[in-house]
């Protein structure tokens, strides 16, 4: 067993020495100046001062109370010495200063976002953090403005109005800055908003191009250099085509995820989310672009190409997982791909520059699914599995899916991509949704419950050159926090009840742990302090779609509550309580 | 024998009020006036006697099970759940953030609240408010339980999905 396994790690090794030179153009110098940490989304850092013989000696260097009790999703940023950290509603920004004893506050940002946006909210009043780009910190607030602030003084320097809440809109994803482009997305798939993502211009803040995810091909902004790989995709206006009657303008697909840059092939990558209502009934057809990969132009947002992971979703499988670029050997042919773990529990090995689909192999348990036909790209789902006007029980994964957003982390020492995820599955009844613009539009009674074995949670590492899982940890709750990896061959993640947790990348043997304040959801970082020291630092602070039932103080009797997720954690306030702190570790 | 009649007459009065069905429910019932709706237990000068506001609707079958079709149809359940909470807080519960009198419950509903609760007042017709309000008052047996309809998710849970031990993991 450990013979075949450190052969696959060597075989892995060797195959993945080109991803190495692939997310170093970006090279390692201690900071975190984006969620994702670079433009490829490995959530990877070079710092190896701690490692696996010293990291049992791991101390709180210092603390820090963001003064809110909703579930921290942030990653805090660093960036020349001073981290900035992203609250939930009401969006505050702290700057820290890492060159003073404790990191005291430099200045306090506050955008003052309407209280009212909570309201649309789908899964708390998350945040998951900001960008830094040339001198200012962008990111978004809940009642749909993203801002620029200076980054040395905490003035702002522009707010622009991107929707309105009373469409059920909301903003709570980390922007991305690439080609001087800021890129932005909304939320509410479960509000009947209609789904877009945007370019601003870094400089003055204007809406310099608009994105939808359904409607006509302008309005997509597909052009003439789509060139999707797959022939179904190739015809016109499938944005509206695709859905009954003008349903597509209240058909979701909101841009609330993670995006991605390949600087060489000037695109980025994104996923769009779920369509709505969740009751598919109510909307036959493929409800293009929905759950699709898109690959597009930061300049001017033209799409290049696209993928839909799920046509006409069933069971709320959103495509907006993190894309992370790599350059593996597959098949013996060098290949730009992207790797991308979707809701659907499948793990999509994509050639980035073209959109062809090279596997599509499931890393969590699954039922609704069969395969997908690398030669259509069509996937081939379970009719049993499919939803609607009916009640259908033991759907794997639930609606969170086999992952939601809780993001990867991709080390080039070995190879292997460190995800955290879900082991859940649901049973749904479907309702008639009726629309009401600003309330949710979602047509359904869902419970889930915990997947097979009991526990609800597994951060697995997985080989994607062949496309399998080397070793897998099992957590009692979703792991919803994200994971970051170190050339000190460690992976770092947090519980939803409180341990931040460091284990040997190569085999997942826990080797530290420190039991937080609250449960953890945020992401995880590393970086170089002023002083040469490698810190790590994590928010503590449950809530989340998965902890809403403690950050909300839900009432898990009605097993439906926060869409069904209440079922599977009726008992997580026996484990943890609110209450957002951020944790910053070093050795001694 | 004169208790039992009185009880008779009380239960058939009971009856009738569980039953009963307005054809052409009153356009406006001036619910909140002056300072019917407090949220505060604090009266500067002491506790005022106040006129008492009632649900019109209060212990009618009919209207909490409209009530209850109604919290569906302008998609309260869609942040309520069916009661325990989810995008807004739950329903099942004892604590009121702006207190749980039938006022304080039609005022929230019409006003709305500054954390999110949407206002409905001129969108949603006076009586259907009150039927709400009986709704989310039998939510808390604060209803009689003769007039109370079962829960509204029809989904039946397999047993052996249920979560019965402690930190997780089914049967």
């Amino acid at each position: 067993m450990s013979f075949s396994k450190s052969r696959i790690l060597g075989c892995v090794f060797v195959f993945c020495a080109p991803a190495l030179a692939q997310i170093q153009n970006q090279a390692e110098d201690g900071q975190w100046p984006m969620a994702a940490k670079n433009f490829a989304s490995t959530r990877f850092s070079a710092l190896d001062q701690i490692n696996a013989a010293n990291v049992g000696t791991l101390k709180v260097a210092w603390t820090f109370s963001t003064g809110l009790t909703r579930g921290q999703e942030a990653a805090p940023l660093v960036v020349n010495n001073t981290m900035y950290v992203v609250t939930p509603w009401p969006n505050l920004l702290y700057a820290l200063d890492l060159t003073q004893p404790g990191a005291p506050v430099k200045w306090t940002y506050s955008p003052h976002p309407s209280a009212s946006a909570q309201g649309v909210a789908c899964c708390d009043v998350v945040n998951r953090g900001a960008a830094y780009f040339n001198g200012r910190i962008y990111y978004n607030t809940l009642d749909m403005h993203t801002v620029a602030v200076d980054a040395v003084t905490g003035k702002e320097v522009w707010k622009t109005t991107l929707g309105d809440i009373n469409s059920g809109e909301s903003m709570t994803m980390a922007p991305l800055v690439a080609k001087g482009r800021v890129i932005v997305g909304n939320s509410g798939g479960e509000l009947g908003v209609r789904g877009w993502l945007a370019g601003l211009d870094a400089a003055t803040g204007a809406i310099a191009w608009r994105a939808y995810a359904a409607g006509p091909d302008k309005d997509v902004l597909i052009g003439p250099n789509f060139k999707p790989f797959y022939q179904a995709d190739r015809a016109e206006d499938l944005g509206t085509k695709t859905w009954p009657g003008e349903s597509w303008k209240i058909g979701g697909g909101g841009g609330w995820g993670w995006i991605s840059y390949d600087p060489d092939l000037d695109l980025i990558y994104y996923g769009t989310a779920n369509p709505g209502p969740w009751n598919s009934e109510q909307r036959p057809g493929d409800n293009k672009w929905t759950c699709t990969l898109f690959a597009r132009r930061p300049e001017n947002g033209e799409a290049i190409w696209a993928y839909q992971l799920n046509p006409h979703d069933e069971q709320d499988y959103d495509g907006v997982n993190e894309n992370i670029l790599v350059d593996l050997t597959i098949g013996g042919r060098l290949r730009k791909v992207l790797l991308h773990p979707d809701r659907n529990a499948r793990m999509y090995v994509i050639d980035r520059a073209t959109g062809e689909v090279l596997s599509a192999e499931p890393f969590a348990h699954q039922n609704t699914t069969e395969s997908v036909d690398l030669k259509t790209g069509r996937i081939k789902t379970v009719p049993a599995k499919g939803t609607g006007f009916k009640t259908v029980r033991d759907i794997c994964p639930a609606a969170p899916g086999g992952k939601d957003w809780q993001p990867s982390s991709f080390s080039p020492q070995t190879g292997l991509m460190y995800i955290p995820h879900n082991n859940l599955c649901m049973e749904f009844e479907g309702v008639q949704a009726n629309y009401i613009a600003g309330t949710p539009y979602v047509g359904a009674n869902v419970r889930m419950y915990p997947g097979p074995g009991g526990h609800r949670g597994e951060v697995s590492a997985w080989d994607p050159v062949n496309a399998k899982t080397i070793w897998t940890a099992k957590e009692m709750f979703p792991a919803w926090s994200g994971t970051v990896v170190t050339a000190g061959g460690l992976l770092f993640y947090g519980t939803m009840d409180g341990w931040f947790k460091a284990v040997d990348a190569r085999n997942g043997r826990l080797l530290w742990q420190f039991k937080t304040g609250s449960g953890i959801i945020g992401q995880p970082v590393t970086y170089k302090g002023p002083d040469g020291k490698q810190y790590m630092a994590v928010l503590s602070g449950v809530g989340g779609w998965a902890g809403a039932v403690v950050s909300g103080g839900l009432n898990a009797k009605d097993g439906t509550a926060a869409l069904g997720f209440a079922n599977a954690m009726a008992d997580l306030p026996k484990y943890t309580t609110k209450g957002g702190t951020l944790y910053v570790f070093s050795l001694p | 024998m004169r208790i039992a009649a009185i009880g008779f007459c009380l239960f058939a009065l009971i009856g009738c009020e569980r039953d009963r069905r307005e054809l052409r429910p009153a356009p406006t019932r001036l619910a909140i006036f002056k300072d019917a709706a407090r949220e505060s237990d604090l009266q500067p000068g002491g506790v005022h006697s106040e006129p008492q506001v009632q649900n019109p609707y209060s212990g009618n079958a009919y209207a909490i099970s409209e009530g209850q079709r109604l919290f569906s149809w302008y998609n309260c359940a869609g942040c309520h759940a069916n009661g325990g909470g989810g995008m807004g807080p739950p329903l099942i519960k004892d604590q009121w953030t702006y207190g749980g009198q039938p006022a304080n419950l039609f005022d929230t509903i019409v006003k709305g609240r500054p954390n999110g609760m949407p206002s409905w007042g001129g969108r949603i017709p006076e009586y259907q408010v009150w039927q709400l309000v009986a709704y989310i008052r039998s939510l808390n047996h604060e209803e009689p339980v003769t007039a109370t309809p079962p829960r509204s998710d029809h989904i039946q849970q397999d047993s052996g999905t249920l979560m019965n031990k402690p930190g997780g993991g089914t049967r």
